[in-house]
């Protein structure tokens, strides 16, 4: 893959770099120059994932600049490595090689789908890049490497699923897209609804590339359930919503895809998104006071990117994993990678925008996931959206269900309901 | 009962999709032999200047579908005239250096389908460059028709009736005006046609002037029912080339059987096995189709009436 652009780029990048570590290309990402520190930060800016890839990117460099207007990580500056990927998994693989190989990043920030994750996880793992996915996903990852932050399916689906099925009622249709996230997420309301006395009357998978739901509205009125579960994702299927209320179907949804992600209830016009609730660890309008108040989160933000569309999902777990990565590092005292993860799997915990007054939310040293602050929120038939319901949901399938324990074994490993439960299978 | 009205009514809905999305590109295929790959950005385009013309510049709703039926019918001009025909950047060359820098891509299927595939690249790049990655979206107009227990979108019934509408149109145009007749003629013979006084350039440039228009109108139509984004345009090219290639040569009454046929298959099976099964049945059409049929429909009835002069 390594062409000889990128070889003479490199030559010209490392030549820089050797003059202040000698023999930085043999150590394999872990030799970084004496006063600055590089994180890479790939998030698509363009193709299919800009919408919600853009925030990402935007959010880590506020967070990068809050550093550095405070003095950095142990008085080193943050430097950024951060080409735009493209939404293109080919890109990705090459830019993380360049990353790990080239610019010796010492942490990485990359990618929004579970598939870019899965496309560039064994590059990670061979060169044992400390790595960050921050995308709520579905779930189940046990890999030594990866600090897998955003919520998991367990968490996001375990928030607003009871919340329904107590307000509306058991019988469940879920829509999902047609691929391992999807798969996976419907799985999950599998195993949820039994733990709630609720069943999945019927379920149905939508390929990425389908934008026309009339069929769908249609066995959805036919089976007529008390509550819809989606995980539709991408831009083709934010279609349905605007396409199930023009078509007068009125059922409540619940979603792990919609409004944090794409702010939906934005770009559409009203009715579309209303009934709709999301089981979200954040987004833009979650009322807690770091998030909202004077000179908050929001504030913030905005004033770094005035023409930011949103502020998502994704972009608060790559800003509080950065500042986790600043704790870790400071509590380690070297930017040694490993060193690093050691200190990660010692208990970190951030006062994160998500979690209300003082509380902090803790990165699992067991399983390098998040027990997040879970919101159900709702939006109304303006897209005014509330917060209905609200509490911390630890991230339990890896710790007890699987028994993941990487503080013990390292592993590389993403483990699947399936495995484990016989009502996903 | 009721299955049978949500059939019926899935039908419209995947006949008007497929028709609007297949005519644009039929025409300018059909008479130009040029294969517009960017077909999918000239319905972007549409739907884009009607949904900035309506929320941005507040016209109505239908005046706004208007505005973003003329904005691609420009934008269709300018590009026939400096990629297609190359007319534009030929007239500077002849006056710089004194000869032609572009031969004309009619009829040059493969190159005129990597040059409209930049075409491509370049407007969803540039409309997210300009405008960013989404545009608020405008609401669906004219609620829903309920029956026991189902209800479907109205507009999105009603537009199996503007799909007819273009359809007779198109026949109309092609059939009773000057400039139907002369593209004819320039189908079945340029040489002759222009021997006989036909200035088929001038024929090529409204053939795709009125090709993008009616890309831009399935924009337009189908502006209130989509994700505003730049890539919009795609969720439309499966559709759109699985029914030229099922249609064959004969644009108006190839796109209405096409739409008619595929129509009938995506319902029927969406209907019964899911929208995944749906989407299934439309590409093995096609690909018997391609293996069968290699003309399409209407190539295929064409070589029989042929086959039947030939016994008569």
């Amino acid at each position: 893959m390594s062409d000889g652009l990128s070889s003479r780029r490199g030559f010209l990048a490392s030549s820089a770099v050797l003059a202040g570590t000698a023999l930085a290309g043999c150590s394999g990402g872990t030799a970084s120059s004496s006063d600055t520190v590089t994180l890479g930060i790939l998030e698509d800016r363009s193709g299919n994932f800009a919408l919600v890839g853009d925030p990402k990117h935007k959010a880590s460099l506020l967070a990068i600049e809050e550093i550095n207007a405070d003095g950095g990580i142990m008085g080193n500056q943050i430097e950024v490595f951060d080409p735009d990927p493209q939404s293109d998994n080919q890109r990705y693989q090459e830019l993380t090689r360049r990353a790990i190989n080239q610019q010796q990043v010492d942490a990485m920030w990359a990618g929004y789908s579970s598939a870019t994750r899965e496309a560039i996880r064994p590059i990670i793992d061979r060169e044992d890049q400390l790595y960050f996915y921050t995308t709520q996903y579905e779930g189940g990852v046990c890999d030594h490497n990866v600090f897998a932050v955003g919520p998991t399916a367990r968490q996001q689906l375990g928030s607003v699923l009871p919340y329904l099925v107590e307000e509306y009622g058991p019988r469940i249709y879920t829509i999902a897209a047609d691929y391992n996230f999807g798969q996976l997420s419907a799985d999950w309301v599998k195993v949820l609804a039994d733990e709630n006395d609720a069943e999945v009357i019927n379920e149905e998978f939508i390929p990425l590339s389908n934008s026309q739901f009339g069929s769908t509205i249609n066995r959805i009125q036919e089976a007529d359930p008390d509550f819809v579960m989606s995980m539709l994702v991408g831009a083709n299927h934010t279609s349905f919503y605007e396409q199930k209320a023009s078509a007068g179907l009125d059922v409540p949804i619940g979603t792990s895809t919609a409004m944090a992600q794409g702010y939906e209830h934005l770009r559409l016009d009203p009715p579309a998104m209303e009934n709709i609730y999301a089981g979200v660890n954040y987004m833009e309008e979650i009322p807690t006071e770091r998030n909202t108040r004077e000179g908050g989160f929001v504030d913030r933000y905005f004033e770094k990117f005035p023409d930011a569309p949103y502020l998502n999902e994704e972009a608060e777990n790559n800003y509080f994993s950065i500042y986790m990565y600043k704790q870790a590092v400071e509590q380690a005292g070297t930017f040694e990678q490993e060193a690093v993860k050691e200190a990660l799997e010692s208990g970190i915990s951030f006062g994160a925008p998500e979690a209300p007054g003082d509380e902090e939310i803790s990165l699992v040293p067991e399983t390098h996931h998040v027990d997040h602050h879970m919101w159900v929120m709702r939006a109304d038939g303006e897209h005014n959206v509330e917060a209905v319901d609200n509490r911390v949901i630890p991230e339990t399938f890896l710790k007890d269900t699987v028994g993941c324990d990487l503080t013990q074994e390292d592993e590389e490993t993403q483990y699947t309901p399936q495995d484990f439960y016989e009502e996903a299978g | 009962m009721a299955n049978g009205l949500n059939l019926l009514f899935q039908f419209l809905d995947s006949f008007a999709f497929i028709v609007l999305a297949a005519a644009g590109l039929a025409i300018i295929f059909g008479i130009m032999g040029v294969i517009n790959l960017a077909h999918g950005e000239f319905i972007m385009l549409g739907a884009y200047a009607t949904t900035l013309a309506n929320i941005q510049f507040g016209l109505p709703l239908p005046a706004a579908m208007l505005a973003g039926v003329a904005v691609t019918v420009a934008f269709g001009f300018v590009v026939e005239r400096t990629i297609v025909s190359g007319w534009l950047p030929n007239a500077i060359s002849q006056r710089a250096i004194g000869r032609n820098v572009i031969e004309p891509l009619y009829d040059r299927l493969a190159d005129s389908m990597v040059a409209t595939w930049g075409l491509s690249l370049i407007m969803v790049q540039g409309v997210r460059i300009t405008l960013g990655n989404s545009l608020d979206q405008i609401g669906t107009p004219l609620g829903n028709i309920a029956y026991g227990g189902f209800s479907y979108s109205l507009y999105r019934v009603s537009l199996a009736g503007v799909a007819l509408a273009v359809l007779l149109g198109t026949y109309a145009l092609f059939r009773y005006t000057t400039y139907g007749m002369r593209a004819r003629a320039t189908i079945q013979d340029e040489d002759t046609a222009r021997a006989m006084g036909v200035d088929t350039e001038r024929t090529y440039v409204t053939t795709f002037a009125i090709g993008s228009g009616l890309a831009g109108l399935t924009g337009a139509l189908y502006a209130p029912t989509i994700t505003m984004v730049p890539g919009l345009g795609s969720s439309f090219l499966v559709e759109a080339f699985v029914a030229v290639v099922v249609g064959g040569p004969s644009v108006v009454l190839g796109t209405t059987l096409a739409g008619g046929l595929l129509g009938a298959i995506n319902a029927t099976v969406s209907n019964l096995f899911g929208t995944f099964f749906g989407r299934i049945a439309l590409l093995v059409t096609a690909i018997v189709m391609i293996r069968f049929l290699p003309d399409g429909i209407t190539g295929f009835t064409e070589r029989l009436r042929d086959r039947l002069q030939e016994g008569a």
